[in-house]
Formats: C-alpha cells, structure tokens, sequence
C-alpha cells in the first residue's frame, strides 16, 4: 500500500520539552509527507517550530526534558521511536543535516578534509583512509571549492562562510543520502553568497536524487528552490501548497503577511516595510484556537475554535490551510492596496 | 616562530630581571634582613661586624651589591651566606628530588583530574557527578601539610604500608624511589586533582552545547566518539595550558608544604631553609629559577597550544 515515492511521512508529531517555565509545545502536531527527490520548504517566523521539527527526524532533539508523540516513517523505519544505534546508522548516512551558521558547526581544531573523512568512515568501515580523503577532496571540488586537495589540508578558521557552508555540504553529501534537511542553511551568509549556495544546493540535490527539507524564514530563499512550501505557525503547519499556489493563491492570513513583508522592488519608498503586528504565541500557555488569532485583524468568533489543516477550495486539492475563513472571503481579505498582504488593525477598522 | 622565540627570550630576560631586583629589594626593608650581623655571629665586636661588612661588601651602594650578587649568580660562584656552600651546587642537588615528585605528581593530577572530570560532565547532574563533586571540594579544600602528615602518620608509621618520608635515589633503588614517593604524590596531587576535574567538567559542559558537537551526532557518529573525538579533544586545550604552569611552579620549589611534610631534600625544602635564614643569595637564586621554569613552561604551553589549537598563532 506504501507509495515507492513516499520518502518520508509524519504523522502528527508532537514535541514537548520541559522547562522551568513550564511545558513547551513546540510541535504541536504535524503531519506531511516529503517524496522522493523532491524538495520541501518549511517556512516560519522563530519559534514556530520548524527547526525543532527537522532536528526531531534526526533525533537530535532528543534529551532527558524532551518528550515525543506521533510517527516519523523514513524508508520503512520509524524515526521517533528508534532506537538511538538505529538512528546512528540513518544520521548521515540516510538522512543527512546542514546547519545554520557554518562558522560554529565544523570543529575547530580538525582539519576540513579530515571532518569529511571521518563522516565517510564511520558509515563505511570498508573504506581506506586514503579513498576516504580521495572522495573527500573530489565531494569539495564538487561542490565549488577551488583547488580541494589543498583545502582538504585547511582548518575551518581559513575557510570563508561561504566556502565553509560548501564544506558542510559536501559533508552531508559524502554518504548520497536520500533526505538532506537543510536548517536555515543560508541565514549566515552574504546575500550574494545566498543564492549561489542555495543553487549550487539544488542542483547538486537534482544530480543526486537527494530529497530536501529546507527550514527557512526567508521565502525568497523558498521561492528559488522549494517544490512545495509548508508554513508553521505556532508549532503548527498552518497552510502546506505547491510554491505556486502558495505565491498566487495563499489561503492562511499569517501567510498573506509573510508576503506582504517581503522587501519588494516595485513597492513604493517612502513607505515602512509592512510587519505583522504582535509578538510570536507563546508555546507553554498558547493562545485558545487558531495559534495566530490574537494577531490576525480578521478574526471572529469561530476562530476560538482550532481550525483543521484542510482542503478549502477544490476537492482533493494538495492546498491546504488551518482558517475558518471562506475562499472568497479570503480573496477579498488579502489585498492590500493592490498587492497581497495582511491588513493592519486601522486598515480593517477604516 | 622566529619571532615568538625572540619575544620570548626578551620578555624572560625581563621577568628575572624584575624579579631579581624585587626579591633583592625586599631583603633591604626586612627588619633584621642585614645579613653581616649574621655573618658575624652572636659575640661579634663591632669592629668585626664593619670588618665583615667591608670584606662583603655589604658597605656599597645596594645597586652595586645587586650587581655584583648578580656576577656571581651568572658564574656559578655565589655562595650561602649562612653556611657557605655555593648555592647553584646545592640546587643541583635537590633538583632530581623535586623532579621526581613533580613529574609523578605532575602525571597522576593531570591523568585523575581528566577522568574524574570527564566522568563528572558524562554523569552531570546524577550521583556520580554530585559524588565527584563533593570529592573535588574536598581534595581542593585539603591543606597538604594536614593530608600529607595524617598520610605520613597512618600509612607511614602506624600500619607501615610506606616509607613515611625520604628520598632514595632512582639509580640506587629504583623500587625504594617508587615506594617513597607514592605518598608525597598523591598528597601534593589531590589539590590540583580537585581543581582539574572541576575546570574539565565545566569546559565539557560548555562545549558540549556547540554546533560542532550537534554536527558530530548529526554525522552518525557514537556518542563516545562524539565525547571524545570532538568534545574532550577541545576541551582538553585549557587543562593542558594549567598543567602546564602548575608543574613549573612545582620544579620551581613550588611544594614546600609537601617536600617539608615528607621531609624530601628537594628545591622547595630548601627555598624554606633559606627564607627561614634570610639568606639572600639562596632564595635569590630560587626565585630566580622558579620564575626561570615558569616563564619556560608557559612557552612551551603556548607552542603546545598552538599545535592542538589552529587558531592561535604565535
């Protein structure tokens, strides 16, 4: 019955961590399915949850004040319930990571090439020491860095952020894994270097058959890449479309203001960047139904009610949205002065 | 390098020189410090006491008596005021009893205090932990000359497990060496022991947080290699560089308490006697020599550290 695509499916994952401020939900509940080959952003402000969700498929979240609900299905292993040797054998071998600052996430004191070697043999024990650094020096030039062999040589302090991110990635990639999820794997970077990275990224992943879910606050980083766009909202998925739909059509308020404060060139300048007003739910006393309500100018009463992540337009649609709100209501909610964007307080009043 | 090496020497020349005058300067103001009075004897005349003083020298300016204490030092001719045998001799003498404690001592904190400490980050906040705690608060809390003389009393003299003090040379005996010495080492390693546990445990815990370490998992790699390979390997880099001055300092005479305790006729032993004495030419030279191992030490710690470390350059 299991689709050969499916890669992976998660079923209502839930992420709770003890503090002493009390309990942390930080995922509260999240489900979707990430195909072969195919590249899944998942986008949201911090604290949404989004990075706990792709650390949690690692197992990286695990910790004595974490607990865990739900399933995580990868290539016929469940991921949330693995044992931790199991898990070791699928950690960079099958599922590899990339992370957010290159500049802390290579060790210090071992040289780049080693830390490439060591990724490789400890997955295969058959390998040499001297193939190893072999395949090492050949993923570094693969992934742009100029003369490899002798950057092999070079710790990470002599690396740019940049090539440092490469490194990182030629490490996830010295295994082919099958999933790559990339935690906001750009945010460090220069912008110029941004977007080289991320289609360098993508087109070494089409090379390799590598699935990727890329955590990211920045659609415009999503818009270059992303097949299919998750948005989370207080530890919840509350809109999951095709890139397309989700820049044309968005259905979920929080969505419409992520767009409307993206930077755009064709917007006028002596204007403020518009900003959704509020701050962030908080996640050990969330707000009573739909997570984004206290900060949305279009809630009403129903809203008090946790809206599913449904289907609203065509039946059997892969557009799905948490807002009570109707398809043509949101229509007309949505544009701000011409463009699509979430209505300030004064703008719904007047 | 080069220039490191440079800098180095330069700044060592600096430091004995600084300290050279001090320890010289502080013989000047201490009551009593006039060494031909000693000299001279308890029924000494005055006319002898001038007579001393003159043949010593000790009528010149204080700049020419350093200068010249300073002559002698660099020829290997200066001698005790108090019982006239040549000080640099005496040194000599007592080095290998301070080396061997040192370097048994020196390896048996630095081993104890990793494991006690890398245990005590592994297990943090469980029993073990709590238990290694309270034992390192213990050990760093312990004056030596307390542990060192119930040691000395149980061990050596009431059960007889040990010799309770005395040194006896390698080459003599290398069996009666090992045996005279566990006991001074253990005694003069439970400070620092207590110490290094406490500062690895919260190197460990501080590292271990790191983006690297999360990489590390993130890799497949087991948990032990993970501690080791990339946590231990970085967090070792500051206990290496601590170990490394408190063994100079220990060479340096250092452990007075534990060389007096266990009444080892090491450079510590001495420095005691001599200050005891207010003899300037010993302790001069035994501040000068300790300074001299510090400032040695420390440079071989920075080039140690250089190597475990890539970012630092000299």
């Amino acid at each position: 019955m299991s689709d050969p695509e499916r890669l992976l499916e998660v079923r209502d994952l839930r992420v709770c961590f003890q503090t002493e401020g009390g309990v942390v939900k930080a995922v509260g509940g999240v489900s979707f399915d990430v195909d072969r080959g195919e590249v899944v952003a998942i986008v949201g402000e911090s604290g949404s949850g989004k990075s706990v969700t792709a650390m949690t498929l690692m197992g990286l979240t695990r910790s004595a004040n974490a607990s865990f609900q739900g399933s995580a299905r990868f290539e016929g292993t469940e991921l949330i319930a693995a044992r931790e040797d199991q898990l070791r054998r699928i950690r960079g071998a099958r599922i590899a990571m990339i992370f957010q600052d290159p500049m802390s996430s290579l060790n210090p004191v071992q040289r780049v090439g080693e830390q490439i070697v060591e990724q490789i043999r400890v997955h295969d024990h058959a390998i040499s020491k001297r193939a190893a650094g072999e395949r090492a020096i050949t993923l570094m030039a693969r992934v742009g860095i100029p003369q490899a062999r002798e950057r092999a040589r070079s710790y990470p302090h002599e690396f740019s952020g940049g090539m440092r991110q490469r490194a990182m990635i030629a490490m996830a990639l010295s295994c082919s894994p099958s999933l790559l999820i990339a935690d906001e794997p750009t945010t460090a970077l220069d912008v110029t270097i941004q977007a080289q990275i991320i289609s360098e990224l993508k087109q070494l992943c089409e090379e390799t058959g590598a699935a990727v879910i890329l955590v990211s606050h920045d659609l415009g980083v999503v818009a270059d890449i992303a097949d299919r766009v998750l948005v989370m909202y207080g530890g919840r998925i509350v809109e999951q479309a095709t890139l397309d739909e989700l820049f044309y059509d968005p259905q979920h308020p929080y969505t419409w203001g992520l767009l409307g404060s993206i930077a755009r060139l064709d917007r006028d300048r002596t204007q403020r960047l518009p900003a959704i007003a509020g701050m962030p739910p908080s996640l050990v006393n969330p707000p009573e139904g739909c997570h984004f309500r206290p900060r949305c100018p279009h809630a009403f009463e129903r809203c008090t009610q946790v809206p599913g992540l449904d289907s609203r337009l065509a039946q059997g649609s892969g557009h799905l949205d948490r807002c009570w709100l109707s398809p043509e209501q949101k229509r007309k909610l949505r544009s701000v002065e011409g463009v699509i964007g979430l209505a300030s307080d004064e703008t719904v009043i007047a | 390098m080069g220039r490191f090496v440079v800098r180095r020497v330069a700044s060592t020349i600096g430091v004995l020189i600084a300290i050279s005058i001090f320890t010289f300067l502080i013989f000047q103001a201490i009551p009593n410090g006039d060494p031909a009075l000693r000299l001279a004897g308890r029924t000494a005349t005055q006319t002898q006491i001038e007579a001393i003083r003159h043949t010593w020298g000790f009528d010149k300016p204080i700049y020419i008596q350093y200068l010249r204490t300073m002559e002698k030092i660099f020829d290997g001719s200066v001698v005790s005021y108090n019982q006239g045998f040549n000080v640099e001799e005496e040194i000599r003498r007592d080095l290998p009893v301070t080396a061997s404690l040192a370097l048994g001592a020196g390896f048996i904190w630095l081993a104890l205090g990793i494991v006690f400490g890398a245990l005590s980050a592994w297990r943090a906040g469980r029993w073990l932990d709590r238990g290694l705690t309270v034992l390192s608060m213990i050990g760093v809390s312990m004056p030596v000359f307390f542990l060192g003389a119930v040691l000395a009393y149980y061990v050596g003299d009431k059960w007889g497990v040990l010799p309770p003090g005395d040194y006896v040379k390698l080459t003599e005996d290398p069996w009666g060496w090992l045996e005279h010495l566990v006991m001074p080492w253990f005694a003069l390693s439970v400070l620092f022991i207590g110490v290094y546990s406490r500062v690895l445990r919260s190197t460990i815990l501080d590292n271990i947080n790191d983006d690297y370490v999360r990489t590390a998992r993130a890799k497949g790699l087991s948990e032990r290699q993970v501690m080791i390979r990339h946590v231990l390997r970085n967090s070792l880099i500051p206990i290496i560089s601590l170990w490394g001055l408190d063994f100079a300092s220990v060479i340096g005479g250092g452990a007075i308490l534990t060389e007096s305790v266990f009444n080892l006729h090491g450079v510590g032993q001495y420095a005691a006697q001599s200050v005891q004495a207010l003899d300037i030419p010993s302790v001069l030279v035994i501040t000068m020599f300790g300074a001299f191992t510090v400032v040695l030490l420390s440079a071989i710690v920075d080039v140690v550290y250089a190597a475990l470390d890539p970012r630092i350059r000299l």
